[in-house]
């Protein structure tokens, strides 16, 4: 099966879509801005000899060069965490302020839990979710090792995610960056694709469905819920947003990102979608020499 | 006085005369040890709320909860208790060691190196407490805590955990 080969239809450049998508991607850390300062990270690998590029759209994102993130002093101390850089993507979008009930619904291993937790100056209340005990135990590591102490970690399935351990009071803001076939880190994973069917697809997207309609429901009148996935396929995404705007009092609103991005898709394949899904954005591999990953905002109720 | 649950999350009593849980820590004892032991300023945990889970075993949460019924982690793991000498965790101490101005030792960079790849090392120069001391480092401009060593008998045990533990070139 030619996987990509599906989405030539809604790349402006399938050529160089099918080329990036090719490419391996740099190795990339987020500063953790709970322990340390972007310049202060910068001065421990210019100490330490390790070669960096900075990312020009997002302040705490840098390229190593070579390595592995891992073995050096500033992972040691939290103060980064590897992460592809489209994937600070939905933190930043949610956009959390200090104080704030946050919710991450499928949170582990917990790149975006611990970037949701910077943003709110580990303040707040910052709920993660995760339906794997595995995936919980990188999770709960991961949030440690950043320091982060907002945070309650809890094990459910996040299509019935109960508000009983929070006092069943709503959030401000929630975040469903959802399991999802994972094309889009078809550069950071080679074999992403191999595995692939249309029957995997569809099945994901009923959970992704559940998933996000539960989300509207735990976010307060006027909260904002943000969904993202790292995958190009529209039932995944365009198709899931125009489910839950026709099932829950929500709406999707406009955003910028400072990527060059594509709208969201209103056709695939003799369906249509309503048209408002073209607010969200589209990320190819190409267009930035990034992963591939989508993301959407969306206003509930009000 | 009740038995401690070891798989629920409670909530430490503020003072000893508050206590219901036999031999459970209270708030201001490990705000005392932090203060007390490390120099920690008095008001560092002030937004803090203090929990047990496990035997002795106190997590930290920014925030509060009514009951955090069902839920697999509150915060961070903080501190062990229930113990003769009271240990931070690595986490703990790499969160909140910067303010230590007490029973903190800073290592070199070949010191710090073997700490953090879980060696014991001959460090008589130390003329402070014996007991846990949070191990630090100059990095990029500042001291830095790696985490928790015991110091008894002229040497310094690196408590790294063996997942934290690095072999840095």
């Amino acid at each position: 099966m030619d996987v990509l080969g599906r989405y030539e239809p809604l790349v402006d450049d399938p050529a160089a879509f099918r080329a990036a998508c090719e490419r391996p991607l740099p190795s990339v850390v987020r500063v953790n801005t709970i322990k340390a300062t972007s310049e202060r990270v910068r001065r421990a690998y210019d100490e330490a000899g390790v070669g960096y590029e900075r990312v020009d759209w997002h302040d705490g994102l840098l390229r190593l060069e070579g390595g592995s993130p891992g073995n050096s002093w500033p992972y040691v101390h939290g103060w980064v965490y590897g992460q592809e850089e489209v994937s600070a993507v939905p933190a930043a979008v949610l956009d959390p302020e200090p104080g704030e009930r946050v919710f991450d619904a499928a949170a582990a291993p917990g790149s975006k839990t611990t970037q949701l937790a910077a943003l709110m100056d580990d303040t707040g209340l910052l709920a993660a979710n995760d339906n794997n005990l595995g995936r919980l135990s990188a999770l709960r590591s991961n949030a440690e090792r950043c320091g982060v102490t907002n945070v309650v970690v809890t094990k459910q399935d996040a299509r019935n995610f109960s508000l009983k351990p929070f006092g069943n009071e709503a959030f401000d803001r929630v975040l469903v960056d959802a399991p999802c076939s994972c094309e889009g880190t078809v550069r950071k994973n080679p074999d992403a694709l191999d595995e692939w069917t249309l029957s995997h697809v569809e099945g994901i997207a009923g959970v992704q469905k559940g998933i996000l309609k539960r989300a509207v429901e735990v976010t307060r009148e006027g909260g904002t819920v943000v969904y993202s996935t790292c995958t190009f396929a529209p039932e995944e995404n365009e198709a899931v947003l125009d489910f839950v705007l026709g099932e829950r009092d929500c709406r999707l609103v406009e955003f910028d990102l400072p990527l060059d991005t594509s709208p969201g898709v209103t056709e695939w394949e003799g369906e249509t979608f309503d048209p408002s899904v073209e607010r969200a954005h589209r990320i190819y591999p190409h267009r930035n020499d990034t992963g591939g990953f989508f993301c959407a905002k969306l206003e509930v109720g009000a | 006085m009740t038995g401690n649950r070891p798989h629920v999350f409670e909530r430490l009593p503020a003072t000893a005369a508050d206590r219901e849980v036999e031999g459970r820590a209270t708030r201001e004892a490990v705000v005392d040890f932090w203060t007390g032991r490390y120099g920690l300023p008095a008001g560092a945990f002030e937004a803090y709320t203090f929990w047990e889970k496990g035997a002795g075993k106190v997590w930290a949460f920014a925030a509060d909860l009514p009951a955090p019924a069902d839920v697999e982690a509150v915060g961070m793991t903080f501190l062990r208790t229930r113990q003769e000498h009271w240990k931070p965790t690595t986490d703990a101490v790499q969160r909140f060691g910067r303010e230590a101005t007490r029973n903190a030792i800073e290592l070199g960079p070949d010191e710090a190196r073997r700490f953090l790849a879980g060696e014991t090392q001959e460090l008589p120069a130390w003329d402070g407490d014996w007991g846990y001391l949070i191990a630090t480092h100059g990095i990029a401009g500042a001291i830095e805590p790696i985490g928790v060593g015991l110091y008894v008998h002229g040497e310094l045990r690196s408590q790294v955990p063996k997942g934290r533990r690095r072999e840095l070139g």
